[in-house]
């Protein structure tokens, strides 16, 4: 057999948790045994496809072979000598263990520009970057475009920060060529801390060459010598392949000096984060790469003018470098033609939470809401209601399900009150209570404030004890009113982002969703059914066969019944923690 | 922490004062904690003053003063494990092992902690032991989980 056989295997985050390495092993194994020349792509499926019902439960694998390609999901070690027999040797694939209908419908509505090789190219290797068109635009760029008609041409494609303010980088770029000094250095933030978003993680674990062409093209338009990654020490595997494509940069002459002869020194170094969500603010991650605590500064200066050991320093987000090379190849009017008015490109998002295809889109901005919950997403999983949409991470704000016609753009969610953010978009059921979804974001806040203005430090302490006596129940209108008192204060008084946004989360479920506050409050009630202080299980005796399930899973004993008899719940003993409800088959347990 | 380790981190880090966080990340992945006389040593070593080694511990979520488990299991309480049921994972693993979150079990064999996001959302809840990642965790079966871990 003279044909090359491409097998590629998803080793994202994903696909290592369910197995890809011994995947990997298999098929190697199977193919020597056979000996069928194959070629191992090893690429990071979980970019391309919404990891529930594909990664989430084991691997999903490309398979090339007599002519015909094949995508497999649910792959353990154990079914590939299967597929090497009809597949690959025979030329018939395993139509059983292909990827259903619904994987066509996830990619339809897509628009992939920054994840276009995400999943394709071997992360591992340089050379797989460049075949697909890697280090051209820097190539461009550095030999033949001067720094100011790069600057020109960022700023004629309306490219904005992906990071979540949306401030014009194109005009970013121009204030640190313009400072004052000779030293200068460029940044990537990966500290990537909202919780319920991973773009960043996955275009660095996809792609980690893309980031640094970009951060190359802006450190040269930019007059910058050093760039820094500074990266989240939970990210193992980003950290990893973005170390050794450093390493392959500088062998390849894309990074150390006079690189490929246009006189350009610049090199990167990684700055690993430390667990402080605080250190994604601009000025906190600056003292952080100092080797400081991550305590924010008041600006200005800003970064751009005193930056990095006081050098005049960019900033940008990880999804933001990459789409530069994008801009370069392809020029400003190209990219300006994607998107909405003011929101140009596209932009990654991190779709989680109640929604079927969860998983990692990218779409082209002004996209409406309900496109990418409902077309991409497949929409909310069990047949139940979508309540809200929550997008921005613990800095935004929920936008309600009446609402989901929506474009999806910097103005128009900050219009309703969210904001765009990195990119989370964690989608809630009717099963979601938005009081307690309030009460989760300051807690993260009060966990994550620095400590070092008052404001915040005070003011998420005090807002998650009101937050957490209204869902216990013991709330009364004077926690509104005092929510209401503190809301404000933060936003006027703190120091930086978090503290001035962390009251977001209150504000938009106070506006939108003041009947369940009103019914924990008044009612004593969680519409949700999710305060545990507010509800108790029982079991209907009509359909309690009286099976011993709940009763053997109750870690209380707090379930009594004899077999063949309705079994019931002592309230007194009761920790609801819901093992009775997850293990009846009969749908007898209930909580209410 | 014997001392040719240590000064076989340091001799990667030619600028300790401004590589500090890295140097600690080194001290605390060979002694899973940040021993007081490991940073005293650091401390005379490279001239930086110990309180600000122990304000850097101690504001940084990842450093931890006191000696950890011999596994270390991670609850992910983001937002998308949160709203698909990671407190009932977390409460199950703290009533299983007989230790809070931010706890180590007596024995030594478990230190439970909650992290704020591992980026593997769509696999929520879910759980990290060491550098193994579980995912769609229920409290069964996350307590099933850890029945292999020594």
């Amino acid at each position: 057999m003279n044909e090359k056989v491409i097998i590629s295997v998803c080793v994202g985050t994903g696909g290592m948790a369910a197995g890809a390495l011994d995947v990997i092993k298999a098929f190697e194994t199977e193919l020597a045994g056979r000996g069928v020349e194959a070629e191992f792509k090893k690429r990071c499926e979980v970019h391309k496809v919404g990891c529930r019902g594909f990664c989430a439960k084991d691997v999903l694998v490309d398979v090339t072979a007599a002519g015909k390609t094949r995508t497999y999901q649910n792959i353990s070690a154990g079914m590939a000598p299967r597929i090497v027999d009809e597949h690959i040797l025979q030329g018939n694939p395993v139509m059983e263990w292909a990827v259903g209908p619904e994987y066509a419908t996830f990619h339809g509505k897509q628009h992939k520009l920054v994840l276009a090789e995400c999943g394709i190219i071997d992360p591992e290797e340089i050379g797989s970057y460049m075949e697909h068109g890697g280090y051209k635009a820097a190539a461009k760029a550095l030999l033949k475009l001067h720094p100011e008609e790069i600057i020109n041409e960022i700023k004629k494609s309306g490219l904005r920060g992906r990071g979540g303010a949306g401030f014009p980088t194109g005009m970013k770029w121009e204030f640190c060529r313009k400072a004052p000094g000779t030293r200068k250095c460029v940044i990537c933030n990966a500290d990537e801390g909202d919780p319920g978003a991973f773009m960043d993680r996955s275009v660095v674990e996809g792609n980690p060459h893309s980031v640094i062409e970009g951060m190359l093209i802006g450190a040269f338009a930019i007059g910058a010598n050093e760039g820094y990654v500074y990266i989240r020490a939970e990210y193992p595997l980003a950290v990893e392949r973005l170390k050794r494509a450093i390493g392959q940069a500088r062998e390849s002459g894309w990074l150390g000096k006079d690189i490929q002869g246009s006189g350009c020194d610049f090199d990167i170094r990684i700055g690993l984060g430390a667990g402080a969500f605080v250190c994604g603010e601009e000025t906190a991650l600056i003292a952080s790469l100092e080797g400081q605590i991550g305590e924010p500064r008041p600006k200005p200066p800003f970064p751009a003018n005193k930056g990095l050991w006081g050098m005049p320093t960019n900033i940008n987000n990880v999804e933001t470098w990459a789409t530069v090379p994008k801009i370069i190849n392809n020029g400003a009017p190209w990219f300006s033609g994607i998107g909405s008015e003011k929101s140009k490109g596209t932009k990654i998002f991190s779709l989680v939470g109640k929604i079927k295809n969860t998983g990692l889109v990218e779409v082209p901005m002004g996209m409406p809401l309900k496109e990418i919950i409902y077309d991409i997403g497949g929409g909310v999983p069990d047949g139940k209601k979508l309540k809200a949409v929550q997008t921005g991470g613990p800095s935004g704000g929920c936008i309600t399900a009446d609402y989901i016609e929506t474009p999806v753009d910097y103005e128009s969610l900050g219009a309703l009150g969210s904001i765009m953010g990195s990119g989370g978009m964690v989608v809630m059921d009717e099963d979601t209570c938005m009081v307690d979804v309030a009460r989760f974001f300051l807690s993260f806040c009060m966990d994550e404030s620095c400590g070092q203005c008052t404001p915040c430090r005070e003011g998420t302490k005090e807002m998650v004890r009101l937050l957490e006596e209204i869902t216990r129940g013991e709330g009364t209108p004077e926690h509104i009113t005092m929510l209401e008192e503190i809301c404000a204060a933060m936003k006027e008084a703190s120091l930086c982002g978090l503290g001035k946004t962390a009251s977001n989360p209150v504000l938009s479920t106070l506006k939108y969703f003041r009947h369940e506050y009103d019914a924990h409050i008044f009612e004593k009630k969680c519409p949700a059914a999710a305060c545990r202080a507010l509800i108790n299980f029982r079991i209907d005796e009509n359909r309690c066969k009286g099976c011993g399930m709940c009763l053997r899973n109750c870690p209380q004993g707090a379930i009594t019944g004899q077999k063949k008899k309705p079994h019931t719940v002592d309230p007194d003993k009761c920790i609801k923690c819901g093992a009775c409800l997850d293990s009846c088959k009969f749908g007898a347990v209930s909580k209410a | 922490m014997d001392l040719k380790e240590l000064d076989g981190i340091l001799a990667r880090y030619p600028e300790p004062e401004s590589t500090i966080i890295s140097i600690l990340h080194e001290v605390q992945s060979v002694c899973h904690y940040l021993p007081e006389e490991a940073l005293r040593q650091l401390a005379s070593k490279t001239g930086v003053p110990v309180t600000r080694l122990y304000s850097i511990a101690t504001f940084y979520h990842f450093f931890s003063l006191t000696p950890k488990g011999r596994h270390q299991v991670h609850v992910c309480l983001g937002t998308a494990c949160h709203v698909k049921g990671s407190e009932r994972v977390l409460t199950e693993i703290e009533r299983e092992l007989g230790a809070r979150e931010g706890e180590t079990t007596p024995d030594m064999r478990f230190s439970i902690g909650a992290v704020r996001c591992v980026g593997a959302c769509s696999l929520a809840p879910v759980m990290v032991v060491d550098n193994q990642t579980y995912g769609k965790m229920t409290p069964k079966n996350a307590k099933e989980a850890l029945k292999k871990y020594e």
